[in-house]
């Protein structure tokens, strides 16, 4: 983790939570900062820079997801939800407004910062790797220590769980992934968790990285089985 | 021992599944008997089919058609006997009317014959023509058209018409006779029916026969008239009558019919549904009386109906409301258990049992949410092609700790192949560990196994303990909420009691089965069953649910 501490923004209106999240994070060596109020969290976001935000979905002022949305419009900084509710339709709607991940309420105290150190993990890649896939005429090029991807030219602007995603599945390029796999590879999880958080994730994926995503070429459903990569 | 009997929604018995087979497929054959019957004799039986229907469906239809039945006969004897009556009295009435023109002719035509001789044919013509002139000048009288002269002494008369002989015989004894025949009237000589008046008259030298001939044509035309009229009018009448009685039976059956549509509708489930009615008769209080059942009917479904939507909404919201505070109380049980090292024995026992009973207390709360979920109707599925096989071996890989604790072995029978069903992995997961948690609880340290069987149209997994066993009865209560086997027994898992409620509604949510089999002493087995595609109808389960180890019995 280096010396400096990883900053955690909290985004949680219930203050014994929060405070008891302040006793966690710190034990774990997490430098927290709070807001409970869903109209000041942007604001607290620019302000703290945080390297991870815990969201509460349920907030006064502004509702989660809409926090999630608009940290989502101008940073890709992981998000981390907390969520009482583990209905489809929340979960859902809260991956698609851009969390990357999600823990149920409740959670145990390990669980939650498993969660953030797989979203923190640094990638020492040094060793200048770049990879290619997606079709021959409009080839997706990623320059894997530089957090880059290309296509005809252009940057594609991707989180750094899209770009773990995109990455994953292009370093073996013949190889279909599980969601499972997908699951343990890129989220960290060591047990079959849910795999809507796969679904979800590589629908945003197609959506910056396809010319159409409604007919992916690069990153390509196989069903019954899971996903891989399109042939370079 | 007997085989436990099931609960009628759970059933354990393993016939359940043939006899499904058997519900299912008898419809399924009769219709397609009536279909090659339809295709068959169409025509034949077609419209014959249709009325037959039709007669036992419609109380109008019957009673029109006994309306017709019975008028028309009465309208046909009425008719006949009116017919018959009048054309008798317009006969009778001609008959006297030609007798009494003839015998008033009668002295005058002796007078004329009295001279005539009767061998001279031309005389005897001429006094014919002579008596026909006088008696046709009146005009009136019965309508004598024209007069036969005959002779017995004379066969060769002067006139083509054949008067009967049984008529002439009464004549010549000198009678005056009247007898129906055919009259030859015009120049045509058309025969038609008649009257003939037969008189005898003396001439100078013999008898003469005089036979006055009254056409009976208007006569015909009057009664042909009439029984137009009265078949017309009878047809009339009966098409009235028939019209009466749809129009009446209308009023009648329509709000009858209305009310049975609206008491259709009422049933299946569309309890805003009233008859309109108008006026203050019978009929309309039939409909009021309808309308205040299907009102009351309605209130008390809503009340019922509110309740429950009330009491699932509280149970949701307190699962919810709960979880906030649990979270920071889990978080704080949590820091404790860790640092327990630094508390006293009694301290760090408390952290532990404190960290122990909030598992269980999640546990529970995660059941509870789960079910109100189910009781609300919000649970949906989520289904996708995966393997059956592989989500076995997670399971019971998962188990595998679970095992341990309880000294117990996991066994396994697979198929070789993956095993490939539609369903929703989470759900069928959860089903899977409660089922191996529940055998393992039950199990007592002896084997479990477990054993995927399939088929084309389903997949099976049937969990096996060898353990206490089920009493009888108790098969069909083990999927009922917080039902304990024996309370006395102490649980290691500690399971909520919702676990086996829960997957018996993912399992139905699936279409598929999820039963009970167990007897005291012999163990106890679970059976899944599962369409492999969804919405696919289960007929039959490729495992039995009774293990073959306790078929003989």
């Amino acid at each position: 983790m280096g010396a400096v501490k990883p900053r955690v923004l909290v985004v949680d209106d219930d203050s014994a939570l929060a405070e008891m999240l302040g006793i966690v994070l710190r034990t774990d060596g997490f430098d927290p900062a709070f807001v409970s109020d869903g109209s000041r969290a942007l604001h607290a976001f620019r302000e703290t820079k945080p390297d991870v935000v815990l969201l509460d979905l349920m907030l006064p002022g502004l509702s989660g997801i809409d926090v999630c949305r608009a940290i989502r419009a101008e940073s890709g900084t992981p998000i981390i939800m907390l969520t009482a509710k583990s209905d489809t339709v929340d979960v859902v709607l809260g991956l698609e407004s851009g969390a990357d991940d999600y823990v149920v309420k409740p959670f145990k105290p390990k669980e939650l910062v498993a969660r953030m150190r797989a979203r923190l993990r640094q990638h020492e890649d040094v060793v200048s790797e770049t990879l290619t896939i997606g079709p021959p005429d409009a080839p997706v090029n990623i320059d894997v220590p530089a957090h880059q991807v290309m296509r005809d030219g252009a940057q594609i602007a991707l989180t750094p769980l899209e770009f773990d995603l995109l990455v994953a599945l292009a370093r073996k390029p013949r190889q279909v992934f599980t969601r499972e796999v997908l699951l343990e590879q890129v989220w960290g999880y060591r047990h079959a968790a849910d795999t809507r958080l796969v679904n979800v994730h590589v629908q945003r994926l197609r959506s910056k990285v396809e010319r159409d995503p409604e007919r992916p070429e690069v990153v390509l459903t196989v069903r019954g089985v899971g996903y891989k990569a399109g042939p370079p | 021992m007997t085989v436990v009997r099931p609960r009628p929604e759970s059933d354990t018995d393993r016939d359940a599944p043939g006899a499904s087979l058997a519900d299912s497929g008898t419809p399924g054959l009769r219709e397609r008997g009536a279909a090659a019957l339809h295709a068959t004799g169409q025509r034949l039986t077609g419209v014959g089919g249709w009325l037959i229907s039709r007669w036992r469906r419609s109380l109008q239809l019957r009673v029109a058609a006994t309306t017709l039945l019975v008028c028309g006969i009465v309208v046909l004897i009425v008719g006949i006997f009116i017919v018959d009556q009048v054309s008798n009295g317009i006969l009778r009435a001609k008959r006297d009317a030609a007798v009494r023109q003839a015998t008033v002719g009668l002295a005058y035509a002796r007078s004329v014959f009295a001279p005539t001789d009767v061998q001279d044919v031309s005389s005897m013509v001429e006094a014919r023509q002579k008596l026909l002139t006088t008696q046709t000048a009146g005009g009136r009288g019965a309508g004598l058209f024209s007069i036969v002269v005959k002779s017995p002494e004379s066969p060769g008369s002067n006139d083509m018409t054949v008067i009967p002989t049984s008529l002439r015989s009464v004549v010549q004894r000198d009678n005056l006779a009247v007898q129906y025949g055919s009259v030859n009237i015009g120049p045509e000589a058309v025969p038609v029916h008649g009257l003939i008046v037969g008189a005898p008259v003396q001439a100078s030298n013999g008898l003469v026969e005089l036979y006055y001939l009254f056409p009976l044509t208007a006569e015909a035309q009057t009664i042909a008239l009439l029984q137009r009229t009265v078949l017309l009018g009878g047809l009339g009448l009966v098409l009235l009558v028939v019209a009466i009685a749809l129009l009446v039976t209308r009023q009648v059956v329509r709000p009858v019919r209305v009310a049975a549509q609206t008491a259709g509708r009422l049933a299946a489930g569309d309890l805003s549904q009233r008859i309109s009615v108008r006026g203050s008769d019978d009929i309309a209080r039939l409909g009021r009386s309808f309308n205040d059942m299907a009102g009351s009917l309605q209130r008390q479904i809503r009340r019922l109906e509110d309740l429950s939507r009330l009491q699932r909404r509280f149970t949701s919201d307190v699962s919810h409301e709960l979880r906030t505070p649990l979270t920071t109380i889990r978080m704080a049980s949590e820091l404790l258990h860790g640092a327990r090292d630094d508390f006293g024995p009694e301290l760090a026992r408390s952290a532990e049992l404190l960290r122990a009973e909030l598992d269980r207390f999640e546990a529970l709360l995660t059941d509870l949410l789960e079910i109100s979920r189910y009781d609300a109707g919000v649970a949906s599925l989520e289904s996708e092609t995966a393997d059956l096989r592989g989500l076995v071996t997670s399971t019971v890989e998962a188990s595998a700790m679970l095992a341990e604790r309880h000294g117990s072995e996991i066994v396994v029978q697979a198929p070789n192949g993956p095993v490939s069903v539609e369903m929703d992995s989470r759900r069928v997961e959860r089903i899977l560990r409660n089922l191996v948690g529940n055998a393992l609880d039950h199990g007592e340290g002896r084997p479990v196994v477990v054993t995927i069987g399939y088929d084309d149209d389903a997949v099976a997994v049937t969990v096996r303990d060898y353990g206490v066993g089920l009493r009888p009865g108790e098969a069909g209560l083990v999927f009922n909420r917080f039902w304990r086997g024996d309370p006395s027994r102490s649980r290691m898992t500690g399971g909520t009691g919702l676990g086996l409620a829960i997957s018996l509604e993912d399992a139905r949510l699936h279409d598929g089965w999820l039963q009970a089999w167990g007897e005291r002493g012999y163990g106890a087995q679970f059976r899944l069953t599962l369409p492999r595609r969804s919405g696919h109808t289960l007929l039959s389960s490729p495992l039995a649910l009774r293990p073959d180890d306790r078929d003989e019995q």
